[in-house]
């Protein structure tokens, strides 16, 4: 009788997700593909089969090495100014004029819309009144801001290209932190408002500037606009260059710098995520122990 | 059968001596003694736009004691608190730290340890790391403050866990640390922000006799915002209610619950009646068929008022010999110990009623009775009927 009183046994049937393995494999051929059929492209010599002699001159070519160093300089120098600008920014503004957040927003997203050749069009008109100024002391800081082995226009302009992503990661990083807790704990107990920003308010932030960093050091790495219409040759515009006589090379170090790129951004990441990793460490370590504590 | 009423919130304000017992092995050394300071408080006023949040403040607090502050939202306990901290500035008034003006004093400078009702811990910092940011902060050597972080989390409970980061500790233990923290750099002054708030009743409970008996034994004048009023009575020497950016009474909490300054005080803390009652010759009034003397403001002879009258300041009668007015039992809550009675009396006046359980056992919805009031002295609030 038992058995016939017994509840009968459900067996959850597991649906499996195909739809999102094939949203997956799509998005995987998009990206692939591309990059499968330049490397194929980069190794493939006619004649000979698989030669890897396009990288072996491109890492040979001087001008990639100094437009590639170059770009990297550009791009950390962006970086460096654009969190400068703008962490001290956000945390004002969240802390003391949290009114002002969407006059911050908009301005930070004016780059978003506003075309490279607009705003480089602006700079060139600009740049050109440096004639007019040939005997004023503003000339010597023209003549700084296009210096071609490191022209600062570029990290003014790159660095107001930034603001967007800059933005985005930081407010996405605030809004997760009661900041105006912790500052005015950090405050309580005696710390300076710089002490603070230094101590509480970069560490909590961290992932959010990290990212913020990677999205701007990827955007100057791959910018060509600006860069080609001022006159400058970073990596991209070299790239370009090389390619209208030597396509395969080009493709070449456009594949080094994606293999460079990902390193960059791997280094960055790792950077960052380093306390957090061990935070998940010790939370894996200590299990449920919290749940039996009070 | 005359039954006497009785409160049980009597015996949350008494347990208050029970929180104070030292706890063993936790005895603070000497040089932990800060000797307390006292906090003065003069003609506060804040706003806020339109907002008044205080309205001339005044309040002295003695070297080691607790005072709470206590009111309904929105009557500038927090304001008053942040400005104590320094957070927000006073638009005018003063503020005395052991007799020294701190008004202008940035919040980094006033020596002062706060507790937050959120966990204000550090997430990237380990709980050791925590208690000795203040430390850090003023250039202790690193062996002094891991030897003090050390020390102090032992002090709140939590030997062992100095390597924890806050997600991996629970609310109560996070507030461990929070007060472990705020009480490393040996403050003037402690201010609780409803610290006890996010957290569940039981740790609540545990957390506020742990608490207070730091707070003795640190002797540090501490300042404890809440807007629970059995926290604040359960742990404070005295109680500071506030009502619309001013302080309607501060008082002992047993003064407070039995003698109440005004009729706001009265209802805030604890349960009140109000029944209808007329004003006699020489300050008494008449309720319930009785008189009794008036305390505290006193309309003229004839006016109509309402008498203020807590649960257990009311008899309940049954029996042929009962006496008073009648009325009908309508609700009886049973919480505990003590029973709460809902009556009508025949009049049409509502109260309620506390007595003891096995007493009320009779008394179940629909049953008849009378109701006296003690002869204690009674609050009254002139109205128009």
């Amino acid at each position: 009788m038992a058995g016939l009183t017994a509840t009968p046994r459900v067996r959850r049937v597991r649906k499996r997700p195909y739809g999102s393995f094939l949203v997956l494999l799509l998005a995987a051929l998009y990206f692939l593909v591309p990059v499968a059929a330049s490397l194929w492209f980069t190794v493939d010599d006619p004649g000979k089969g698989v030669t890897f002699g396009a990288y072996a001159r491109g890492l040979r070519d001087e001008g990639m090495a100094t437009s590639l160093g170059l770009s990297i300089r550009l791009g950390l120098a962006t970086v460096a100014l654009g969190l400068l600008l703008m962490v001290p920014t956000m945390v004002v503004v969240a802390l003391r004029l949290p009114r002002l957040r969407r006059v911050v927003e908009v301005l930070c997203m004016v780059p978003l819309i506003m075309p490279p050749v607009a705003l480089v069009a602006g700079v060139s008109t600009v740049l050109s009144w440096e004639q007019d100024l040939a005997d004023t002391p503003l000339w010597a800081t023209f003549q700084a801001l296009h210096n071609k082995s490191f022209p600062l226009v570029l990290v003014l302009v790159y660095t107001v290209m930034s603001l967007p992503f800059l933005y985005r990661s930081l407010d996405g990083g605030l809004r997760g932190t009661d900041l105006k807790t912790l500052v005015e704990a950090s405050r309580s107990l005696g710390a300076s408002r710089l002490g603070t920003l230094c101590r509480v308010v970069v560490p909590n932030l961290r992932p959010a500037i990290v990212s913020g960093a990677v999205l701007s050091l990827a955007m100057v790495l791959g910018e060509y606009t600006v860069a080609s219409v001022l006159g400058f040759e970073p990596f991209s515009v070299w790239m370009v260059h090389v390619g209208d006589y030597e396509a395969q090379l080009s493709v070449a170090a456009a594949m080094l710098s994606l293999l460079i790129t990902w390193g960059l951004l791997l280094l960055l990441t790792n950077l960052a995520g380093g306390r957090t990793r061990n935070r998940n460490r010790n939370r894996n370590r200590t299990g449920d122990r919290r749940k039996t504590t009070v | 059968m005359t039954t006497t009423a009785r409160t049980d919130t009597t015996d949350t304000t008494a347990s208050t001596g029970t929180a104070a017992a030292t706890a063993p092995g936790t005895a603070a050394t000497p040089e932990d003694q800060p000797g307390g300071v006292g906090l003065r408080l003069r003609g506060l006023q804040r706003s806020f736009g339109a907002t008044t949040a205080l309205d001339g403040l005044d309040l002295d607090i003695t070297p080691g004691e607790l005072v709470a502050l206590l009111g309904p939202s929105g009557c500038g306990k927090t304001t008053a608190l942040r400005i104590i901290a320094g957070f927000e500035s006073a638009d005018r008034g003063e503020l005395l730290i052991g007799g020294e003006d701190v008004t202008a004093v940035p919040a980094n400078r006033r020596d002062i340890g706060m507790v937050f009702q959120s966990y204000s811990l550090f997430p990237t910092m380990t709980a050791a790391e925590n208690v000795a940011y203040g430390l850090r902060v003023r250039k202790a050597p690193k062996a002094e403050r891991a030897a003090r972080a050390g020390e102090l989390l032992e002090l709140v409970g939590l030997p062992g866990r100095e390597k924890h980061y806050p997600h991996q500790l629970s609310g109560g233990q996070q507030q461990r640390v929070a007060l472990a923290r705020a009480l490393a750099i040996r403050p003037r002054i402690l201010l609780l922000d409803e610290p006890l708030s996010a957290l569940d009743a039981k740790v609540r409970l545990q957390l506020r006799e742990e608490i207070r008996r730091l707070q003795l034994e640190l002797g540090i004048t501490t300042v404890f915002v809440t807007h629970d009023q059995e926290e604040a009575l359960s742990m404070a020497d005295r109680v500071a209610v506030m009502r619309d950016g001013r302080l309607e009474q501060c008082a002992p909490p047993n003064e407070l619950y039995e003698r109440p300054a005004t009729p706001f005080v009265a209802e805030f803390v604890g349960t009140m009646n109000r029944l209808p009652g007329v004003v006699r010759d020489s300050g008494t009034v008449e309720v319930l068929g009785r008189r009794l003397p008036v305390h505290g403001e006193c309309p003229g002879s004839g006016r109509e008022v309402d008498v203020l009258l807590r649960p257990e300041g009311l008899k309940v009668h049954t029996g042929a010999e009962a006496q008073g007015e009648p009325a009908t039992v309508r609700v009886a809550t049973f919480l505990g110990g003590v029973t709460r009675l809902l009556l009508s009396t025949d009049s049409g006046a509502e109260a309620k009623a506390d007595l003891p359980s096995w007493e009320a056992e009779t008394l179940t919805p629909g049953a008849r009775c009378t109701l006296t009031p003690h002869d204690n002295p009674v609050l009254v609030e002139e109205v128009a009927r």
